[in-house]
């Protein structure tokens, strides 16, 4: 599945917000360095997001970029 | 897949000068979508302050000017009142607008000019490096007030929108808050609020919006938010204070 | 040109301001020139054009720079004290490259001073006044027909190089009713907004920024060459002067504005006398007509430099003179205004008369 959260690394600054704020606990900082020397955040966790823009809310950096939902999935024929 | 947010195209993507969990940033998005969401990007003059924000400029993709520290409302009149068809707006920050630029402020809002105004409360003097500001609570430590404020020796917070509130010149004066996404979401509506009362030239109209300093608060961004959910909203509390018919 | 009307100096010259295509007015009141705003706050209403009574000064003045932002002509005046006030925004108006026209109608100072006549501004317009190398062109004129062609001169010329023009003018040149004849109105609807004017992005493919701040030495030092420039350019074509009887003058008087017109008396009381000299007078205070100076050095045995204040443009005569002659003074303090005859006779003592 496509992320339902877009990050852009470079612009992270690794505070931690969009983390405290998840509900669904499925952002983590991720171990890679950015340019300017901070861990940025990742969505580890993408089956379990709720894409409720939570951490696009409060992020200061435009740093969460965009976040999607899925369709719904059409029943029947 | 369903776009549910995107990052606005007028916050520039020049890396802020923000520190790690500033609501600076935030306040910037927030100013950013409603510009494009209202159509007045291509209309709007930010008049920016001194402060943290002081490369404001760099972030938010309009026509700017810089003013010096506490001038923004009277350079925004100056630029209103030859250029009323222009979206002039200031952004300031807590020492900028209540402390060394209150008169420019008060008599801005007393004037009922078509500006806004986006009040950015820290509590303190950021860029400078922490210090005592109108805002800093009572028993709060900064760098010039070391035993914690003291109303004796440094007097009491000063509340800006209950105090423009009394004032016939503004459309509408509000508080916000930037330290979770429901307040977020709210503060928003009110800088909408805030920006269709200039759009409709009914006059004054501010947006303070609580926020933070991680740095000078010598906290994490989480704990800072937390502390101005939990110390700072009792005392600036959330709310408008004064809505003009008209105002959407 | 019309017909001569007599009028008073303080209002004239906000007629003139209107006519030579003030579109906006920020002010605070202040004696002794309150007649110029109230006479703004009547005609300018009358032309849809902007009258705005400040909170202070120094909201004055960033209302002002406000303006100038747009490329709008805009104008304040005031006297000594909130002149002081608005060094601040001169300053930043300076670094921000925006026209606009100040009119000092000094006071006697320091502090509160009184409200009598007095030059003693002198040093703050012409040398800066506020924080950083800047300069403002500086214009003195010394009749109130003078005055009014002047406003005219000093919106050109802040159109022209993007600068700040102070008219430096006295409560004397206020206070006096002189027949004047006013120049053509300037053709107002023509004024466009100019390409560099932050009024929003529009049609424009660029943003406009305008700004005083420049964060990194070896660019704010860029911004300071540029400045100099600037300034380099203002010296060398948009120097003015007046000589009076200087062609067989053996004795040089310098003098500006309203010390310049009383000496004048005191050279034809001379004159009479039999005494050959002549007056030198600056137009232009920045920039300041040094080459006049030098250039009459060798013909004459002395400069006399007379002022309202303890010598400030004294120093200025001193330069262009450069040490090669003798350069008396005599001034007046704290608002006294020196009669002709005070001038003369002074100056008769440096001949040994």
């Amino acid at each position: 599945m496509e992320p339902k959260v877009i990050i852009n690394e470079q612009r992270c600054k690794s505070c931690g917000l969009c983390i405290s704020i998840c509900p669904k606990k499925v952002l983590r900082i991720s171990d890679k360095i950015n340019s300017r020397g901070y861990h940025p955040a990742e969505l580890f966790d993408n089956e379990n997001c709720i894409s409720c823009g939570f951490c696009y809310l409060i992020c200061p950096d435009k740093a969460i970029v965009e976040v999607r939902r899925p369709e719904p999935v059409k029943q029947g024929g | 897949m369903k776009l549910i947010y995107k990052a606005p195209d007028t916050m520039t993507e020049k890396d802020t000068t923000y520190c790690p969990g500033c609501p600076h940033g935030i306040a910037h998005r927030l100013i950013s979508e409603s510009l494009e969401e209202m159509n007045l990007v291509k209309k709007t003059v930010i008049v920016w302050p001194v402060g943290c924000s002081v490369f404001g400029y760099y972030f938010i993709g309009t026509d700017a000017v810089e003013a010096a520290h506490g001038r923004a409302c009277a350079m925004a009149t100056g630029i209103k009142r030859v250029h009323p068809e222009s979206f002039v707006m200031t952004y300031q920050g807590d020492g900028d607008l209540a402390s060394i630029g209150i008169a420019e402020t008060v008599h801005a809002a007393a004037r009922g000019e078509k500006i806004t105004t986006i009040f950015i409360n820290n509590g303190n003097y950021g860029m400078t490096g922490g210090q005592m500001a109108p805002t800093t609570l009572i028993g709060q430590v900064t760098t010039t007030t070391p035993y914690g404020r003291k109303p004796e020796a440094n007097g009491f917070p000063m509340h800006v929108p209950e105090m423009l509130a009394t004032l016939d010149g503004p459309a509408y004066v509000a508080r916000a808050a930037l330290d979770s996404p429901q307040h977020i979401i709210q503060a928003k509506k009110f800088i909408q609020k805030a920006f269709s009362a200039q759009a409709k030239r009914l006059g004054f109209s501010i947006v303070e919006l609580v926020s933070t300093c991680p740095t000078n608060w010598k906290m994490t961004p989480v704990e800072s938010m937390e502390r101005a959910r939990k110390e700072v909203l009792p005392v600036f509390p959330i709310g408008e204070f004064r809505v003009i018919k008209g105002v959407e | 040109m019309g017909e001569k009307i007599l009028m008073k100096g303080s209002e004239a010259i906000a007629e003139a301001a209107i006519r030579a295509g003030a579109m906006a007015f920020y002010g605070y009141p202040i004696t002794p020139q309150n007649e110029t705003p109230e006479y703004f706050s009547r005609r300018m209403p009358e032309l849809g054009r902007t009258y705005l009574q400040a909170e202070s000064e120094v909201a004055a003045i960033n209302m002002v720079y406000g303006a100038a932002c747009t490329g709008t002509r805009v104008i304040t005046t005031s006297s000594s004290p909130g002149i002081s006030l608005m060094q601040e925004g001169f300053s930043y108006i300076a670094n921000s490259d925006v026209p606009c026209v100040v009119v000092n109608a000094m006071r006697g100072g320091p502090g509160l001073g009184d409200i009598a006549p007095a030059q003693a501004d002198y040093f703050q317009a012409t040398k800066g006044g506020g924080h950083g190398d800047y300069h403002s062109i500086v214009l003195a004129p010394h009749t109130v027909q003078e005055q009014c062609d002047m406003m005219y001169d000093a919106f050109d010329l802040a159109d022209k190089y993007r600068i700040m023009v102070v008219v430096l003018v006295d409560g004397l040149l206020g206070q006096m009713m002189e027949p004047v004849e006013f120049k053509d109105w300037a053709d107002v609807k023509s004024y466009k907004t100019p390409d560099w004017a932050t009024v929003g992005q529009g049609e424009r493919s660029n943003r406009n920024i305008i700004t005083s701040l420049e964060i990194l030495p070896e660019d704010l030092e860029k911004m300071n060459l540029k400045l100099q420039e600037k300034y380099r350019t203002i010296e060398e074509i948009e120097v003015r002067f007046e000589e009076y009887k200087m062609d067989d003058a053996e004795y040089v008087i310098t003098a500006f504005g309203t010390t310049a017109r009383i000496a004048k008396t005191s050279v034809n009381m001379a004159r009479k006398e039999g005494i050959r000299v002549g007056i030198i007078r600056p137009i232009t205070l920045y920039p300041f007509p040094y080459a006049v100076i030098e250039k009459r050095v060798n013909q004459v045995k002395f400069f006399f430099d007379v002022e309202m204040n303890a010598g400030q443009m004294l120093e200025d005569v001193r330069l262009g003179v450069n040490g090669k002659k003798p350069v008396y003074f005599y001034g007046r303090l704290g608002g006294m205004v020196p009669t002709a005859e005070e001038i003369y006779t002074a100056f008769k003592k440096q001949i040994g008369g």
